[in-house]
């Protein structure tokens, strides 16, 4: 057993950790999301050209460093350090999951873009109706000559302002829950017939409604098998799951730090509050949730490859424990903070709005504690 | 013991449901359906038809402007006018300065400010909190020192809510220096336009100005603006604090959020049924009904009970801890309900009042709502100094 990282790894994490605290800090990201673009783009740049970042998760041919999801998870803890708004998870972690998946010219061509920094990637998959359930879709893409007509509606759609490809979930058989029938397409964002609503969200990001009114696509967009796409589905969103599990740790871990900082410093009836017995169980309770999101983290990640039904199992598993802890440590750092907490001004109250758009996000602690039930403790 | 209305209490129960169906005003209604922002005017809209009514201020007493209600026929209003999504009347004149001044203020401050704060001529704002004191209330170090007739008050308060529309304050401030934390504080009505006073907005997590940081630089306000004794202020603090407690227990308005709640639940899709099928969804809705009843029942002994009308003691504590709770819980659920469309921002950046927001109506507010409601936990004395009080005052710790 070894749970140890290996010189590469701490090395991509030394480079994107020191990188960040110089580009990164609170006050430039409230900058430049609150700017017309939401984003600052030569960081995506940097990323890519100058640390090599993005090709931490790719194999060699393709020009990467020959990782793979704990690279993810690396670059993802860092980004929750600093509350990074980078597209880097639907981009390198979904895409890029489904193209090494896939492989082939798709993966050739594209894969190399997204270690460029060329290309960045939105994934498309929610529907108004469908909460989390993966093969709920109405969006359907119907075979017109070599190619398709893809029709519908995908709700809150991260990173699509900023997005120059969609990865698109739509239904090419079947009925509108069928496992069957469902296609994954990944296509160009600028395609006519894509109607976009952007909005920002409430934790700092950008997003958009997106209406494919008869786009046409054609036919080298669709990835994998048609119809028989939702294994694949399946196993990104897993991916993507501890990936945000891997960002969450990092938001954690600051809530915590920051709430220690906080009440050793604050004074109340004379005394710092963290002399306060209550508060110092409650920071060690807030320390142990912290701790085991890492764990699990790190046993979600390294189950990626398993069988599906272990792999589902094991991912949630991480997800509903790291959610509960993202509520638990989220919920009582504010409460230590007091006032100050939920202003805008302090860090603070900006980290546990996105630990809470985590909690729900790829499925609530009830959703992935029901389907660890029906694969665990099925009769 | 009895918890049925008697026939009495359902007549006043129908007298009110039709008052507030045929008074109640339509664009007020349609602004609340839309999810638009109060403005002050919407504010006093309702306040103002209920003081021409005569119901503005049920708890004071009669010989104030009270409506002589017994406990249930308060009860039974605070459920109406939550079921009915009234918009919530300013506390600060009606429940809490007031109730201070016909106790503790003098033949001329009655006379004067009572009228004014039923009519709601005058928009009251509370200046308790500094920056460094918060729940440790009795630290402040605001300063008002003696100038002839008047007093000078020099210092900086905090979390002042809606003290940018406010006309007057009450203020806590330091008297005597010297003497023990408790007994140097004297109680100031102050006006608002006084030169040197400063409001500064603070914009909270769900982007909204209801805050403000007040700043107080060399203030004149006439002692005869000191309600009760100087240095015993601290006794209306205690005084003004329960009474805040009691009301923000908030039972018929989170009884009304459990209503939404489900609703949402009923529409939402969960797979092949509504969410509301969901067995984890619906436990949570069942316990948080549930801790809600035993809040209310706890509130009704607390209000009918033997000590009725002795006014709240520390026992509100115990409402105010639970109150707050459940309103954060609901706030949670209400967000776990909506799935996705938690995360847009309900404002958009460079779009127009015009332009409908994302997702259903239901789900705009949800997150900021959640993030908002952090505060319930914290404001009016936090829940861990109201555990600290039962310990000391109920469990003699």
């Amino acid at each position: 057993m070894d749970f140890t990282y290996t010189e590469t790894q701490d090395m991509i994490r030394d480079t994107l950790s020191r990188f960040l605290a110089d580009t990164y800090d609170f006050e430039t990201r409230q900058k430049f999301i609150a700017s017309d673009s939401g984003r600052d783009p030569a960081i995506w740049t940097a990323l890519a050209q100058e640390l090599g970042m993005l090709g931490a998760a790719f194999a060699e041919e393709h020009g990467g460093l020959g990782g793979g999801a704990l690279e993810n998870a690396i670059v993802m803890e860092e980004l929750g350090k600093v509350l990074g708004i980078e597209p880097y998870l639907p981009t390198v972690v979904i895409a890029g999951g489904a193209l090494k998946a896939v492989g082939g010219a798709q993966a050739d061509a594209m894969i190399p873009e997204i270690i460029a920094g060329n290309a960045i990637v939105s994934f498309a998959y929610a529907e108004p109706q469908g909460r989390y359930d993966l093969a709920n879709l109405k969006t359907a893409a119907k075979k017109d000559g070599a190619g398709y007509v893809l029709s519908g509606h995908k709700s809150v759609v991260y990173a699509a302002p900023w997005a120059s490809h969609l990865l698109v979930t739509a239904r090419t058989g079947g009925g509108q829950r069928d496992r069957d029938g469902v296609s994954l397409f990944l296509i160009d964002a600028k395609l006519p017939g894509i109607v976009r609503r952007d909005y920002p969200t409430v934790d700092g990001s950008r997003a958009s409604e997106i209406y494919f009114e008869n786009v046409a696509i054609p036919g080298d967009a669709l990835l994998g098998a048609e119809g028989a796409g939702l294994p694949l589905v399946e196993r990104i969103v897993d991916e993507a799951t501890v990936a945000v599990c891997a960002e969450a740790t990092g938001v954690m871990q600051k809530l915590h730090e920051g709430t220690l900082e906080y009440t050793q410093q604050r004074k109340q009836f004379g005394v710092p509050i963290a002399k306060f017995q209550v508060l110092q169980h409650r920071m060690v309770d807030m320390f142990m949730e912290v701790e085991q999101a890492r764990s699990m983290t790190i046993m979600g990640t390294l189950k990626l490859d398993l069988p599906a039904n272990e792999r589902m199992a094991a991912v949630s598993a991480c997800k509903a424990k790291v959610a509960r802890g993202a509520n638990f440590v989220g919920q009582n750092a504010i409460q230590t903070h007091g006032g100050i907490g939920i202003t805008q001004e302090l860090a603070i109250g900006h980290y546990f709005k996105r630990a809470t758009m985590i909690e729900g996000q790829f499925g609530s602690a009830d959703h992935h504690l029901g389907r660890y039930e029906r694969i665990v403790l099925a009769d | 013991m009895d918890m049925e209305f008697s026939p009495e209490d359902l007549a006043f129960q129908k007298e009110v449901r039709e008052f507030i169906a045929e008074n109640y005003p339509a664009e007020l209604r349609d602004k609340q359906d839309e999810g638009e922002e109060m403005s002050k005017e919407d504010f006093l809209a309702w306040h103002k038809i209920l003081y021409k009514k005569g119901w503005i201020a049920p708890a004071w007493p009669v010989e104030y402007g009270g409506t002589g209600w017994t406990p249930t026929q308060r009860f039974i209003w605070s459920e109406e006018t939550a079921r009915a999504d009234c918009i919530r009347l300013m506390p600060f004149g009606l429940a809490m300065v007031g109730p201070v001044i016909y106790t503790f203020g003098t033949p001329e401050q009655k006379a004067h400010f009572l009228p004014r704060i039923l009519s709601g001529e005058d928009w009251w704002c509370q200046g308790y909190s500094e920056p460094g004191s918060g729940s440790d209330l009795a630290s402040l170090r605001t300063a008002a020192v003696k100038d002839g007739d008047d007093y000078i008050v020099n210092g900086q308060k905090t979390w002042t809510t809606l003290a940018q529309h406010a006309d007057w304050g009450f203020f806590l401030v330091r008297t005597d220096k010297e003497a023990k934390q408790q007994e140097g504080i004297s109680f100031l009505l102050i006006d608002m336009k006084s030169p040197g006073i400063t409001v500064r907005p603070i914009i909270t997590l769900g982007g909204e100005h209801e805050v403000n940081e007040v700043w107080l630089e060399d203030v004149r306000v006439p002692q005869s603006q000191r309600v009760y004794e100087e240095n015993k202020g601290w006794t209306c603090a205690k005084f003004l604090l329960a009474h805040e407690r009691t009301g923000i227990a908030g039972v018929a308005a989170s009884k009304r959020g459990i209503e939404k709640v489900k609703a949402i639940a009923r529409t939402e899709l969960d797979g092949d049924e509504p969410l509301i099928a969901n067995a984890f969804f619906k436990r949570k809705l069942a316990e948080l009904e549930i801790d809600l009843t035993a809040l209310e029942f706890t509130e009704l002994r607390s209000l009918a009970g033997p000590n009725a009308g002795r006014g709240p003691g520390p026992e509100s504590s115990l409402l105010k801890i639970k109150g707050s709770e459940i309103q954060q819980r609901l706030t949670e659920l209400t967000l776990e309900a909506v799935g996705h469309y938690g995360a847009p921002y309900f404002r958009g950046f460079g779009e127009s009042d015009n332009e409908h927001p994302i997702g259903p109506d239901y789900a705009h507010r949800a997150a900021p709502t959640y993030f908002n409601m952090r505060k319930t936990t914290i404001y009016g004395g936090s829940n861990e100094i109201q555990r600290n009080i039962i310990a000391k005052m109920v469990l003699g710790l």
